[in-house]
C-alpha cells in the first residue's frame, strides 16, 4: 500500500484513465451512431444514383430492355450534338443574365442605398425586395410569360413611351428569348444580391468613409477605394448562388419557353429531361448530367477559392 | 455621416423603383386575374366589373384543397425528420468529433454543388423499382438525401461554436451523451433550427423538378408542381390561370409576412453558408 502510495500520482492516473478510455471509445461510437441516419439518406438517395448516373453513362440504354456499354460513345456524341452542346452554351450565357446583371445591380445600387440603410424606406425594402426569393419560380415564370407576352405590360410601356417598333412576344423570338429568360432570373436574384451586399457594406467602419470624404474623396472613388474591397466574401456568395442558379435552372426555362423556339432557350437541366423521360436515351441523359455536373463544380470552385481565400 | 441632399434623394428614387420593379409583376398577375375567364386584358389595365369570382372558380379547378392538403404532407414527411437527422449529425460532426469526423463531414460538404438534376435519371429508377413512383414518398426521401449537405453544414456551423465547457459540465454532473444532446444542446441551438426549418420549408413547398419527374397526380405533388399541371391545363385561359396562380403563391406570401423577420434573416444566412 504505502509503495503505491510513494507512486501514488502515475498510478492514479493509470486506474482513472483506463475507464476513461473506454469511456472515450464508447462515446466515439455512439457519436459515429448519430451520424448514421444522415449518413444513410445521404449515401441511398444521393452517392449512390449520383454513381449510377455515371455508369448509365456508358450504355446504350431506353430505360426498359437491357443495357449495352458502348464506353465513351455517349460522351463523343455530346459534343458532336448541336442540340446538347448548344444547351450547355445557352447555360454559360444565363450567368450573365442570372449572375452578373444582378450582382452588378445589386452592388450599384446598395451603394447608393447604403447611406440611409437603417430609415424606414430601407426596412420595408427588406420585405419587398425578398418577395422573388419566397415564391417558386414556376409562378415568377408564369408571372413574366405574361407579361412579356405581346399584349403584357412590357410591350405595354414600350407603347406608352413611343418604342412600338420594339414591341414582339419576347419569349416566341429566337433573337429575344434567352435574354427575355435572363430577366425572369435578374429579377429573382436581384432582391437578395442587393440586400446580402448592403448587410456586407453596413459592416464596413463608417469612419473609413468619413476619412475618405474629408479627404476630398468622391462618391465613386470611395466605391472602389472603400466599399468593393471589403465586400469580397458578400460578392463571392452572391456570384456563387446566382451562377449555379444559372447553372442549373430548370423551372423558368421549362413554364416560359420549355426550350423554345426552336432549341433558342434549351439548358442542361430540361435536355437531360427530355433526352431520359421523353426521348428514352437513358445512357446519353446521364453523360451529358455528368458534364453538366463536372461543367458547376469547374466554374463554382474557383469563385469559392478567389473569394474566400482572405478570410483563412 | 456626410451625405448630400441630392445623393439622399437619388437613393430614395432607387430604392422605390426597384421595389416597384419587383411588385409589379404581382399586380399585373392580381389585375388580370380580375378581368372575365377566357378573355386576352392588356398587361396592366383595371377590369371594367372585377371578376372575384375567378379565384373561387380557380380554386375549384386547381383542386386547392387537396394540393394544399398534399404540399402539407411533404412539408410533415420531410422538413422534421431532415432537421432531427441534420441536427445529430450536426451536433456529432460539430463538438463530439468522433474520428473520422473530418472525412465524414467533408463527404457531405460534396453534395453542396450538386444540382439535382444530376441524380435525377437514377431516382427515377430507384423509385420504379421501389414502387413509390407517384406516390408523396417518391418526393419526400430523395429531398431528404439531398437537403443533408446542406443540413448538415449548417448545423455543424452550429455546434462548432458552441463552448465546450458546457459539455464538460454536464459531463461532471454525469450526463450520458443522449443527455447531453437533449437536455443541454438542442434546447440552446432554436435559433439555429428555426432557421434552417424556414429554408426547408420553404424549398421543400417549391420544388419542383422532382414533382414533375416523379409524380405524375398532380394532387400527390409540391405546391410548385401542381402549379405547373395548372398551367398546363389552363394555360390558354389567362384570367383563370393568374387567378390559380396567385392562390397557390399566396400561402408562402401569408407565411412570408407573418415571419418577415425570421425568413429574411434566414434567408440571408442561408445564402451566406450555401
Amino acid at each position: 500500500m504505502m509503495q503505491m502510495r510513494t507512486t501514488g500520482r502515475p498510478g492514479l492516473r493509470e486506474v482513472a484513465e483506463q475507464p476513461h478510455g473506454l469511456d472515450d471509445r464508447r462515446r466515439g461510437w455512439v457519436a459515429l451512431a448519430l451520424v448514421v441516419p444522415a449518413a444513410v439518406v445521404y449515401v441511398v438517395f444521393v452517392l449512390r444514383p449520383l454513381a449510377l448516373t455515371v455508369q448509365y453513362s456508358f450504355y446504350d440504354w431506353n430505360g426498359i430492355s437491357a443495357a449495352t456499354w458502348v464506353g465513351i460513345d455517349n460522351y463523343t456524341r455530346l459534343f458532336g450534338d448541336s442540340e446538347m452542346f448548344g444547351s450547355i452554351l445557352n447555360a454559360l450565357q444565363l450567368i450573365i443574365y442570372f449572375s452578373f446583371v444582378p450582382v452588378l445591380l445589386g452592388l450599384l445600387t446598395a451603394a447608393i442605398i447604403r447611406k440611409f440603410a437603417t430609415s424606414r424606406l430601407a426596412l420595408v425594402s427588406r420585405t419587398v425586395l425578398f418577395l422573388p426569393q419566397v415564391i417558386p419560380l414556376v409562378a415568377a415564370g408564369i408571372m413574366w410569360t405574361w407579361l412579356m407576352s405581346s399584349d403584357g405590360l412590357v410591350n405595354q410601356v414600350l407603347r406608352a413611351v413611343g418604342l412600338d417598333s420594339l414591341t414582339r412576344a419576347w419569349l416566341g423570338d429566337f433573337q429575344t428569348a434567352l435574354p427575355a429568360v435572363g430577366v425572369i432570373g435578374a429579377w429573382v436574384a436581384l432582391g437578395l444580391c442587393m440586400l446580402l451586399l448592403l448587410a456586407g457594406m453596413t459592416k464596413i467602419d463608417p469612419a473609413l468613409y468619413e476619412a475618405a470624404r474629408l479627404d476630398g474623396a468622391g462618391a465613386v472613388r470611395e466605391f472602389f477605394a472603400i466599399t468593393l474591397p471589403s465586400l469580397r466574401q458578400e460578392l463571392g456568395v452572391c456570384i456563387t448562388v446566382t451562377v449555379i442558379a444559372a447553372l442549373a435552372s430548370f423551372d423558368i426555362v421549362y413554364i416560359s419557353t420549355q426550350g423554345g423556339p426552336g432549341n433558342a432557350t434549351l439548358v442542361p437541366g430540361l435536355e437531360i429531361y427530355y433526352l431520359a423521360f421523353f426521348s428514352r436515351e437513358v445512357g446519353q441523359a446521364s453523360a451529358l448530367a455528368v458534364a453538366f455536373m463536372v461543367l458547376v463544380l469547374a466554374i463554382v470552385l474557383p469563385i469559392q477559392r478567389l473569394t474566400r481565400e482572405g478570410d483563412r | 455621416m456626410i451625405v448630400s441632399r441630392r445623393e439622399a434623394w437619388l437613393s430614395r428614387v432607387l430604392l422605390i423603383l426597384l421595389m416597384v420593379i419587383t411588385i409589379a409583376p404581382f399586380v399585373s398577375l392580381f389585375l388580370t386575374a380580375l378581368h372575365p375567364s377566357g378573355s386576352y386584358p392588356a398587361g396592366l389595365s383595371l377590369p371594367e366589373q372585377p371578376q372575384w369570382h375567378n379565384f373561387v372558380d380557380a380554386f375549384q379547378a386547381a383542386n386547392m384543397r387537396a394540393l394544399l392538403w398534399s404540399s402539407v404532407l411533404i412539408e410533415i414527411g420531410t422538413v422534421p425528420l431532415s432537421l432531427l437527422i441534420a441536427t445529430l449529425a450536426g451536433f456529432s460532426l460539430g463538438h463530439l468529433r468522433p474520428p473520422g469526423h473530418r472525412w465524414i463531414f467533408l463527404a457531405f460538404v460534396l453534395g453542396l454543388t450538386l444540382p439535382f438534376q444530376g441524380v435525377i435519371v437514377p431516382l427515377y429508377y430507384q423509385m420504379r423499382d421501389l414502387g413509390l413512383l407517384n406516390t408523396r414518398w417518391a418526393i419526400i426521401l430523395p429531398l431528404l438525401g439531398l437537403y443533408m449537405p446542406f443540413a448538415v453544414m449548417w448545423m455543424r456551423a452550429h455546434f462548432v461554436n458552441m463552448p465546450e465547457d458546457l459539455s464538460e459540465a454536464a459531463r461532471i454532473d454525469g450526463a450520458g451523451t443522449w443527455q447531453l444532446f437533449s437536455r443541454i444542446h438542442l434546447p440552446l441551438s432554436a435559433p439555429a433550427l428555426s432557421s434552417l426549418g424556414i429554408l426547408l420549408f420553404l424549398w421543400t413547398w417549391n420544388q419542383f423538378l422532382l414533382a414533375v419527374v416523379l409524380v405524375d397526380d398532380p394532387t400527390q405533388r409540391t405546391m410548385a408542381g401542381a402549379l405547373g399541371a395548372f398551367q398546363g391545363q389552363w394555360g390558354t385561359d389567362i384570367p383563370l390561370l393568374c387567378a390559380g396562380s396567385l392562390l397557390i403563391l399566396t400561402p408562402t406570401l401569408i407565411v412570408f409576412l407573418a415571419f418577415q423577420r425570421q425568413f429574411v434573416s434566414a434567408l440571408m444566412q442561408g445564402a451566406v453558408k450555401g
